[in-house]
């Protein structure tokens, strides 16, 4: 099994045998998993098989659960982020998050997205009208905010509300953007638009997405990990894990044997 | 009995009951309104209270009943914004934080006069505060705490996870999903449960006999100094407020219009405790309203 996704990309971000244990539930046996810059990366696998749960570690957003022990190296541009000194802050500005449910604030679309760099310090109204404009015209829900930009954000529909939230994770300017299931509580028309934002933005930002929808998996990625019961079990091109896997279990999976 | 008998008669008792509570409340406000209205005029709320003579007012009284309750909140609010803060935000589910719960719950249920009694013990007496609208204050912040804590910790509890993750998610600290995004989005709930609580404040009685006092000297309205001793604002003087007025005209009224007084107050009382209530939805729809679309 291929395990460093691209020779020739840089890559962002290396995990070595991450293991995560709820108390003493072990839910993570041991995953190594590297990310290229600017691909996008997705993991797929069954419910409860530890994708998202992976996907929090990249973040730290593990760290808000209580009786959380994660072992094991994430290192994002060869950085421990789990050295004791590294600021979480600071690292989820580098890598910003979009949810599986959409969760706008309850302020207005501008202040959505002007929000993060706000409350970071910048004052200036122009650069601010500037990152709005160009966040929500990146998340591809520009034309139909651009003149409610002071309505509620949560008057919009859920399709647009997941545009919006993408937009204000764009605005700060990670570097990686990891997204846990973004379109499972969205009809088919949007997820198609959330995937257009996602192929539109993807050489400036390095994307990783959890998702239980395969064709989705297939759609986008660059890279596909596919997990079960903790464990990695294939990663590997999209297009090789899809027409060709190694491993039986993925080729079960795939084939739809069991879900 | 079949259950779309059930039902009804379910549904019968349930309106049967609903009928009483409001029935019970319309005769109560009603009486109330109707014997006190006809005595309340622009003199009976602009005038001074008369010991003996007819024709007093409740100018005094209800001015200390403002006054006091503001000075509450300036003691209170603080406290329990930040108690509230902690309990809702930082405190882990432990045995310890829960003994704080069940304490500050303990302390909602304190009967009034203990309160009271409490205070004149602890700040009249032995901080040698005397009879005065700080120790009346102190005494109504140790009634309000447990009611603004829990108001404050629930509306904080009340917004949804997911919003303090979209904040730290965005790089945010904890501190500034709180002040930045949790507390404005629970703004509208705080705000109703401090105008709630001030109205109970408002129509306490019991606990400031022994703290605020039952006398209202005469103050200057023109006096702005709060350190003068005829200013209205001198937190140090004793002030007897509307529900003590009426307490006290009742109880020991020698004015030949004792009845029409306390009639009258509380018609007062009750008319600002409805503004209040009506203020309360007002304003946190309000503040709903533009914390959700700014502009």
């Amino acid at each position: 099994m291929e395990k460093t996704a691209n020779t020739k990309t840089k890559q962002i971000i290396t995990s070595e045998d991450v293991h995560l244990y709820y108390g003493s539930f072990e839910a993570l046996h041991g995953i190594d998993l590297n990310f290229g810059e600017h691909e996008i990366a997705a993991l797929i696998g069954p419910s409860g098989c530890g994708k998202s749960t992976y996907l929090r570690c990249l973040n730290r957003m593990n760290d808000l659960i209580p009786g959380v022990k994660i072992t094991g190296s994430i290192e994002l541009e060869g950085n421990d982020i789990y050295a004791p000194k590294v600021d979480v802050v600071e690292l989820r500005k580098r890598v910003g998050m979009v949810f599986q449910q959409p969760n706008p604030f309850p302020f207005s679309v501008y202040e959505n997205v002007a929000y993060g760099l706000r409350l970071a310090g910048v004052r200036d109204k122009s650069l601010l009208d500037e990152r709005v404009e160009t966040s929500l015209k990146q998340a591809a829900i520009w034309d139909e905010v651009k003149d409610n930009l002071y309505d509620s954000a949560l008057s919009f529909s859920g399709g647009q509300q997941q545009r919006i939230c993408v937009a204000r994770v764009l605005a700060v300017q990670p570097e990686v953007v990891l997204l846990d299931e973004p379109t499972s509580a969205l009809d088919p028309i949007s997820s198609a638009k959330i995937e257009d934002t996602l192929l539109n933005i993807r050489d400036k930002y390095t994307i990783i997405i959890v998702t239980h929808n395969m064709q989705q998996a297939s759609r986008i990625s660059d890279r596909t990990a596919f997990l079960l019961n903790g464990n990695l079990v294939e990663y590997d091109k999209t297009e090789k894990l899809f027409m060709n896997p190694e491993k039986e279990e993925t080729s079960d999976y795939l084939n739809g044997k069991f879900g | 009995m079949n259950s779309k008998a059930a039902n009804n008669v379910a549904t019968g008792v349930i309106y049967l009951l609903v009928t009483a509570v409001v029935g019970i409340l319309i005769f109560l406000l009603g009486y109330i309104l109707i014997t006190g209205v006809p005595h309340v005029s622009i003199h009976f709320i602009t005038s001074a209270a008369e010991s003996f003579r007819a024709g007093g007012g409740i100018r005094d009284q209800l001015f200390n009943s403002l006054y006091l309750l503001v000075l509450t909140l300036i003691i209170s609010f603080p406290i329990a914004l930040g108690s509230g803060i902690y309990l809702s935000e930082y405190a882990p589910h432990n045995w310890f934080t829960g003994l704080i719960r069940t304490a500050i719950e303990v302390l909602s249920s304190l009967p009034s006069v203990v309160v009271g009694l409490f205070g004149y013990l602890l700040f009249v007496i032995k901080f040698n505060l005397g009879f005065s609208i700080l120790a009346g204050a102190i005494a109504l912040t140790f009634f309000n705490l447990p009611l603004l804590t829990r108001s404050i910790e629930e509306s904080l509890e009340d917004v949804p996870n997911l919003q303090r993750e979209a904040g730290l998610s965005l790089g945010l600290s904890r501190w500034k999903t709180i002040t930045g995004i949790v507390f404005p989005a629970a703004l509208p709930g705080i705000l109703t449960g401090i105008i709630l609580s001030a109205g109970r404040v408002f129509g306490e009685a019991a606990a400031l006999i022994y703290t605020a006092g039952q006398s209202a000297p005469t103050v200057s309205y023109t006096n702005w100094n709060p350190f003068s001793a005829a200013s209205f604002l001198n937190p140090m003087r004793p002030a007897e407020t509307l529900a003590v007025h009426i307490w006290k005209v009742n109880t020991e009224g020698v004015t030949p219009d004792a009845l029409q007084i306390s009639s009258g107050a509380s018609a007062v009382l009750i008319v600002v405790i409805l503004l209040f209530n009506l203020a309360a939805r007002f304003l946190g729809n309000w503040a709903f309203k533009k914390m959700t679309a700014a502009k």
